[in-house]
């Protein structure tokens, strides 16, 4: 391990000067620039992204194919313990929340270049703290779905009101929108672990005696995935 | 590429407290995606109440809006822009053929929607009115 970190720590501090002398194609050049470990989590992600997009184009096309799917507005109408009308208000602020965690992890990206442990570890819980308030968030949403308005992944009644009575709507909504969303949440909730493990790291001083805090800039991108994630899953399922 | 250098300087040349360049521009790109959701969530209320965006047009603003707002996040946030181009096109490449799922997968969906609506309003009848007839001979 500590092999791998000194080799990285070299390969990264002489910047390719050479590049414009010796051509991209000539060797003794690294093509990326970035360390393994960076390089990985960016390929990882790419895989990650290639599945939500099959999982979010699968739910466009069953909804394209559909010839009714229940209005957002409607589904999601709630929030919190306050009772009607009140669409996107819910979803806008887990979306800000996000955003904000979001903000808070590239300060603590910022910090680490400085070398600044405090600072690091300070806006590493505030990010932590925005992600369990996403998750409580979800947790309320789920639970106003599920034991309010009976929606499974096989049937729920969100479909047109006829004669003032509602009937089923398709039965795939309720599939689509726990799985994607479940999904997400699922992500979210390996990336504050994934956080709070790098905190706990930061704490104990190990990025100090490393000499760079690489690992927050790691666990950063699959943050800002996941925030990336949220936007289309937002767009997807509430505005569209 | 400029960025880490800058990054640098600061390091040894210990900057003054609350106006680091840096930090600035990142809450420059919190400023901007806040902005945009917030004119998403306004729009989307629009039309609720007013009906006044017509769907289609809605539809097309908050897909644009939404590539927006991944442009800032990955470009600024995961810092793509500011990497080498070779890791850029490694990565925005793959992503081209999303382009043709998307496009594909919904044309299918369309068409089987179609496929139902034609089955409803033409199969259907057809067969029943066949049944009947079978009955009466």
């Amino acid at each position: 391990m500590s092999n791998s970190v000194t080799a990285t720590a070299t390969a990264t501090t002489p910047v390719d000067t050479t590049t414009h002398t010796r051509g991209w194609w000539r060797g003794g050049v690294s093509p990326f620039n970035v360390s393994y470990g960076k390089l990985m989590m960016w390929i990882f992600l790419l895989s990650d992204t290639f599945t939500f997009c099959a999982l979010l184009v699968s739910y466009g096309s069953t909804r394209f194919s559909e010839p009714y799917w229940p209005d957002p507005n409607h589904v999601f109408d709630k929030f919190f313990f306050l009772e009607g009308d009140l669409p996107l208000v819910s979803v806008s602020l887990m979306t800000f929340i996000l955003i904000v965690s979001s903000v808070t992890m590239v300060l603590a990206v910022h910090a680490g270049h400085k070398m600044r442990r405090k600072e690091t570890a300070k806006w590493m819980v505030f990010t932590i703290i925005g992600g369990l308030l996403f998750l409580g968030c979800q947790a309320f949403e789920w639970a106003d779905l599920i034991m309010e308005k009976g929606v499974t992944t096989a049937h729920n009644m969100l479909g047109p009101i006829v004669n003032g009575h509602p009937t089923p709507g398709p039965g795939t909504f309720g599939a689509f929108f726990f799985l994607i969303t479940g999904f997400h949440g699922c992500h979210v909730f390996s990336g504050v672990v994934l956080n709070v493990v790098i905190l706990i790291n930061i704490l104990k001083g190990t990025y100090d005696k490393r000499g760079h805090y690489e690992m927050v800039e790691k666990v950063g991108l699959y943050w800002h995935f996941v925030d990336l994630v949220w936007v289309y899953v937002f767009t997807c399922f509430y505005l569209l | 590429m400029e960025n880490t250098q800058a990054i640098e300087a600061q390091h040894v040349g210990e900057d003054t407290e609350g106006r680091d360049p840096i930090v600035k521009s990142l809450m420059r790109v919190f400023w901007i995606l806040l902005a945009v959701t917030v004119f998403e969530i306004a729009l989307a209320f629009l039309h609720y109440f007013t009906h006044f965006p017509p769907r289609a047009l809605l539809n097309a603003v908050f897909i644009v809006l939404t590539i927006v707002k991944a442009f800032y996040i990955i470009g600024e946030f995961m810092h793509l822009r500011h990497e080498l181009k070779t890791l850029i096109w490694t990565f925005l490449i793959p992503l081209s053929l999303l382009v043709w799922a998307i496009i594909a997968f919904l044309w299918d969906g369309n068409s089987w929607q179609q496929m139902r609506d034609h089955e409803r309003r033409v199969i259907e009848p057809t067969t029943q009115w066949q049944k009947a007839a079978e009955v009466n001979h």
